[in-house]
C-alpha cells in the first residue's frame, strides 16, 4: 500500500469522528511506519486556569485518536478497531500557547489484537510530553454492500 | 494566568449544592458539559449526552477520548471536595479499560481514594450508562497534589 494511499485513508477515517472535527485535529504526516496528529492549542482545552495548561482528557483524545488511526497505517484493508485500553504517562506538562502533536505507530500486529505506542509532544519529539501504550481490538473489515466479504475477524 | 481560589469555589459549591461554577472555571470541563450530583455522601458526575463528543459515527458512541477526560476531571473534582487538596491536582499517569462501547447517552462516573499520601493521591473511577454495576470503562491515576 503506497504512502499516498495511508495518508488518504486516514485522513477520511478522521474526518468522520465528530468529537476530533470539534477539537480541530488533523493529520500532520502517515506512512507505513505511523502517524502524527495534530492538535490546535485552544483556550477551550484548557484544563488548568492557574496556568493555562490544556486538559489531559484533550491528550488522552489526541492519543486515543492517534493510536487508533495508525491500526490505518498497518493493515491491508481498512477496520474498525475500538479500543481495549489506553495508558498515558506524562513526563511534563504541555506548554500553553502551543500545538500538541501525537505520534503511534502498531509494533505488534495480530489476528485479533493490535498493540500501539506513541508519544505527544510539543517542540522535539525527543523530549515529549508523554508516553502512550495502547492495545485495540481487530473487529475486521465493516461489511459491504453486494455481500462480498467483512465477516468480521473470527 | 489568573489566580482561581479552588478551595473558596469548593466551599461554596458544596455549602449551596451549586456545582456549576466550580465546573465552569476549568473550559475542557464546560466544552464537554460536565456535571455533578450530589446523591447524600457520595458525589456522582454526570455528562450529558452531546453530538459534540461523539467519535464513533456509526453507532453513535461517545469519543473514548472524551470518557476518559470526563473521568480523569471526575478524580480531580473528587479529590477537591473531599480531600482538601487546595490546588487543581497534576496527572502524573492515567489507565482505562473501555468495557463497553460509550453509547449516544448519559455517561456517570464515580472515584474512590485508595490511597491519599503527602505528595501523591492514587484515584480509580468507573464509568456507567445504564446500571453502575455494568460500567462502560474503568480507569485508575496517578496525582501530584500540592499541600498548601
Amino acid at each position: 500500500m503506497s504512502d499516498s494511499l495511508i495518508l488518504e485513508r486516514t485522513q477520511r477515517f478522521l474526518s468522520l469522528l465528530r468529537h476530533c472535527q470539534v477539537l480541530g485535529l488533523s493529520v500532520e504526516h502517515a506512512d507505513r511506519k505511523g502517524l502524527t496528529l495534530r492538535l490546535p492549542y485552544s483556550e477551550q482545552l484548557i484544563g488548568n486556569p492557574e496556568t493555562g495548561g490544556i486538559h489531559g482528557g484533550a491528550i488522552t483524545t489526541l492519543m486515543d485518536t492517534t493510536c487508533g488511526i495508525s491500526t490505518a497505517c498497518a493493515l491491508p484493508e481498512l477496520e474498525v478497531c475500538p479500543t481495549l485500553d489506553l495508558r498515558i504517562d506524562y513526563m511534563h506538562p504541555a506548554e500553553p500557547g502551543l500545538d500538541v502533536f501525537g505520534f503511534a505507530e502498531c509494533y505488534r500486529v495480530t489476528p485479533h489484537v493490535i498493540f500501539t505506542r506513541g508519544v505527544a509532544y510539543q517542540r522535539d519529539i525527543n523530549e515529549p510530553i508523554a508516553h502512550v501504550v495502547g492495545t485495540f481490538m481487530r473487529m475486521g473489515q465493516p461489511p459491504r454492500k453486494g455481500g462480498a466479504g467483512g465477516e468480521g475477524a473470527a | 494566568m489568573s489566580q482561581v481560589d479552588f478551595d473558596a469555589m469548593v466551599r461554596q459549591a458544596l455549602e449551596s449544592n451549586d456545582y456549576a461554577p466550580l465546573i465552569e472555571s476549568v473550559p475542557y470541563a464546560r466544552m464537554i458539559g460536565m456535571q455533578c450530583l450530589r446523591l447524600g455522601d457520595e458525589m456522582v458526575f454526570r455528562l450529558p449526552q452531546s453530538q459534540d463528543n461523539i467519535g464513533n459515527p456509526m453507532l453513535p458512541a461517545i469519543h473514548g477520548g472524551v470518557i476518559a477526560g470526563f473521568m480523569e476531571h471526575a478524580a480531580m473534582l473528587h479529590l477537591l471536595m473531599f480531600m482538601g487538596t487546595p490546588h487543581l491536582p497534576k496527572i502524573i499517569d492515567f489507565s482505562i479499560d473501555y468495557l463497553r462501547a460509550g453509547h449516544y447517552r448519559d455517561t456517570f462516573a464515580a472515584c474512590q481514594v485508595w490511597r491519599q499520601g503527602r505528595r501523591v493521591a492514587n484515584v480509580a473511577i468507573t464509568a456507567w450508562q445504564t446500571q453502575q454495576a455494568e460500567p462502560i470503562a474503568t480507569a485508575r491515576c496517578h496525582f501530584k497534589i500540592d499541600q498548601a
